[in-house]
C-alpha cells in the first residue's frame, strides 16, 4: 500500500495508541482494562504499522525472533512470579500471604505480584497477535 | 415406529427441562445460588488482600491466579497450533523441507 495519507495518519496516531496500550496494561489493577485488553492494543498497533507499510517493514520493527522471545518470556514469567510464594515458605502464586509489600491503594505500584504479572501477561498477549498475524499474513514461497 | 419413540422421548426431556426452569430463582434475586458467601468476600476483602483498586484485576490475577496461568497457556498452545500447521519447518542444517 502506498496511500500518503494513511501512512502520514498512522505515523502519528500509532505512537498513542502504544502509550494507551502501555497504559491499561501498566494501570489494570487501578482501572478498567488489564493485561489482556492492553496487550491486544499494542499488539494491534504494531499489526496496523503492518499492514500500512507493509509487512517486511513490520518486521524489521519487530523480528519473528524477537517475538518468539517475548512469547516464551510472558508464560514463563508468570510462572517464575508464583515461585516468589515458594520461595518464601508458602503456596504457589501467594501475593499478601507470601510478605509481597502490597503499597498504597491507589499510587501505580499496589496490588504486589500484580502489576508484574500483568505485565508479562500484556506483552504475551501484544506478541501473540502481532505473531498470529504475521502468521496467517505471510504468502506461500 | 421410530417417529413415534422420538417424540415420546422428546417430550419426557422437555418436561424434565421444564420442571428444572420452573425451579430457578428469579433473575436478580438475592437468594440465587451464585450468592454466596464467595462474592461477599471478594466484595469486602479484596482491597485488603491484594492492595489492587479493580477488584476484576484483583479476581484475575489474585484470587483466581491458576486460572490465569493456564489461560496464557492456552494463548501459547494457540501459536504453537497455527505454527505447526502454517509453518514451513527447516532441518537441523537450515534447509527448508
Amino acid at each position: 500500500m502506498t496511500d500518503f495519507i494513511l501512512k502520514r495518519m498512522v505515523s502519528l496516531v500509532l505512537p498513542f495508541v502504544q502509550m494507551l496500550g502501555l497504559y491499561v496494561i501498566f494501570h489494570g489493577h487501578l482501572s478498567p482494562g488489564g493485561s489482556f485488553s492492553g496487550g491486544i492494543i499494542t499488539g494491534l498497533s504494531l499489526i496496523a504499522f503492518s499492514l500500512v507499510f507493509g509487512l517486511e517493514r513490520g518486521q524489521e520493527k519487530v523480528s519473528e525472533r524477537m517475538m518468539s522471545l517475548v512469547e516464551s518470556f510472558g508464560a514463563l514469567w508468570y510462572g517464575a512470579m508464583g515461585l516468589v510464594g515458594i520461595l518464601r515458605g508458602t503456596t504457589f502464586l501467594m501475593n499478601k500471604g507470601a510478605g509481597v509489600p502490597l503499597g498504597a491503594p491507589g499510587k501505580l505500584y499496589s496490588g504486589g505480584l500484580i502489576l508484574l504479572i500483568t505485565l508479562g501477561v500484556g506483552l504475551k498477549v501484544a506478541s501473540t497477535m502481532v505473531t498470529l498475524f504475521v502468521a496467517l499474513m505471510e504468502e506461500e514461497e | 415406529m421410530s417417529n413415534k419413540i422420538a417424540i415420546v422421548l422428546l417430550v419426557c426431556i422437555g418436561v424434565v427441562v421444564l420442571l428444572a426452569i420452573s425451579e430457578l430463582p428469579l433473575y436478580g434475586s438475592p437468594d440465587t445460588p451464585a450468592q454466596n458467601y464467595v462474592a461477599e468476600r471478594y466484595i469486602e476483602g479484596a482491597l485488603s488482600d491484594t492492595g489492587a483498586l479493580n477488584m476484576v484485576a484483583a479476581i484475575v490475577i489474585d484470587y483466581r491466579a491458576y486460572d490465569t496461568l493456564i489461560e496464557t497457556t492456552v494463548l501459547f498452545t494457540a501459536i504453537i497450533a497455527v505454527f505447526l500447521v502454517l509453518k514451513k519447518g527447516t532441518d537441523r542444517r537450515g534447509e527448508h523441507k
